[in-house]
């Protein structure tokens, strides 16, 4: 029904479509599909070297794909890869500006990069964030740094906001500020954000829409509500743990004197039916999914 | 308008804002015709992703407390509309087959029962806001 809303004439900020890409090294992302309306946050996780940032290289065209296809706004990001990146907006976990230049320098830099450069609206951003412009760039702190880039991306005219991995090594306050910032971002309903994280507190409230990718597949895509409430976490003594519930769980992880396991809601209902009131039904977060979709089912410790 | 989010009661965000939205509605201090703030600015202020708040009004033009207009923006209906009506009938019914059931289990006959709902009623506001919970 919320999707109702959606699925008629609200265009796409960003389409993958069977994407795949193969490593040397061994690493497959494999067969990604997802699409990300115009006008929300979508929060992209999975464990540390699941293909978030492979995924994140390929649609900025930083790695090139070995199958499937890409649309930056309604645009091929290969094709049309210039106008498309003047709309692109990214922050990465590190930075990627000349560590010897000043903030200064960097505007000179990015002013002859895009033609749409607003330096009234960067200096506003500069001081909002209390970027110091004489500062050369390994002179800021994680946080500046971030910041940094988040004025870049927001004094170009991105309607398409990009970030891997921006809040990890912030303290609370940064990350506090750039939800703010996010959440301002998309409100006028044309800028769309893609966010990778794994500190998933920050999504937990913000994101619209969550893709899980793990061991370089989809596992899931689609509204966050509909993630959370597909799972649930059942806890309970080791002695509660027959047949039935190994059999049911995606995953189980056990310890001393007990253990939690994530079930399908569907599968919790069925046990409902048998009456086991010493069993602990809890609601899922993000983070319990992440974690009992990653043990290995039965043995896991 | 009041409107706060717990992030410890395990009610889902949604559920929150449907509830303070409908008491608000309920009281009178949202009157027939007023808007609601914009989806996207609620969701700014309160820090919850969009679809929240999209699913909060949505289910509440559903129960007849507000509307949607088309590219204008979410409204409060007057209070006593058919389908607001009909909602409200199936939250006293729910709320007296619970009442029901307890009496049933402490003895009490109807008679007795019919007494306690004039007191009970007779001493709450007309205005009462637990709204049949």
């Amino acid at each position: 029904m919320v999707l109702d809303a959606l699925s008629g004439s609200t265009p796409f900020a960003l389409s993958v479509n069977g994407v795949s890409k193969q490593y040397d090294s061994g690493f497959r992302l494999d067969d990604i599909t997802f699409d990300l309306p115009a006008g929300y946050i979508m929060g992209l996780i999975g464990p540390n070297g699941a293909g978030k940032s492979t995924l994140i290289k390929l649609i900025l065209n930083m790695v090139r794909r070995d199958a499937g296809g890409i649309e930056v706004l309604g645009l091929d990001n290969i094709a049309d890869e210039e106008r498309v990146k003047e709309q692109l907006g990214v922050v990465f976990d590190s930075g990627y500006f000349v560590e010897v230049w000043t903030v200064n320098k960097v505007e000179q830099a990015m002013r002859g990069l895009y033609a749409t450069w607003n330096h009234r609206r960067f200096e506003q951003y500069c001081k909002r964030f209390g970027l110091d412009r004489r500062k050369k760039v390994k002179e800021l702190s994680r946080g500046m740094l971030m910041k940094l880039m988040l004025a870049v991306a927001l004094s170009h005219d991105a309607r398409l906001l990009i970030l891997d991995e921006p809040t990890s090594g912030l303290d609370v306050l940064s990350r506090d500020e750039l939800m703010d910032i996010l959440h301002e971002y998309i409100e006028d309903g044309e800028h769309t954000v893609l966010f990778s994280t794994h500190i998933t507190s920050d999504l937990e409230s913000a994101a619209d829409f969550i893709t899980y990718i793990t061991h370089g597949r989809l596992y899931f895509t689609g509204p966050k509500d509909e993630f959370l409430d597909a799972f649930r976490v059942v806890k309970g003594g080791l002695a509660d743990l027959d047949e039935t519930l190994r059999a049911k769980a995606v995953g189980i992880h056990r310890y001393e004197t007990g253990f939690d396991a994530l079930l399908r809601v569907e599968d919790v209902k069925a046990l409902a039916g048998d009456r086991r009131p010493q069993l602990l039904v809890e609601p899922a977060g993000i983070d319990d999914i992440i974690r009992l979709t990653n043990v290995r089912k039965g043995n896991a410790r | 308008m009041r409107l706060i989010i717990s992030s410890v009661s395990g009610e889902p965000i949604y559920e929150q804002i449907k509830t303070q939205i409908r008491s608000a509605v309920l009281s009178g201090e949202l009157e027939a015709g007023e808007a609601l703030p914009s989806l996207r600015k609620l969701a700014k202020e309160l820090r919850v992703s969009v679809l929240t708040i999209t699913r909060a009004y949505s289910e509440l033009a559903d129960e007849g407390v507000v509307r949607n207009i088309q590219g204008k923006g979410t409204f409060v209906m007057p209070k006593g509309n058919d389908v607001m009506k009909a909602q409200l009938a199936r939250r006293v019914r729910k709320g007296l087959g619970d009442v029901v059931a307890a009496a049933k289990a402490a003895g009490i006959p109807p008679a007795e029962l019919h007494a306690i709902l004039d007191e009970t009623y007779a001493t709450q506001d007309a205005a009462g806001d637990r709204d049949g919970r």
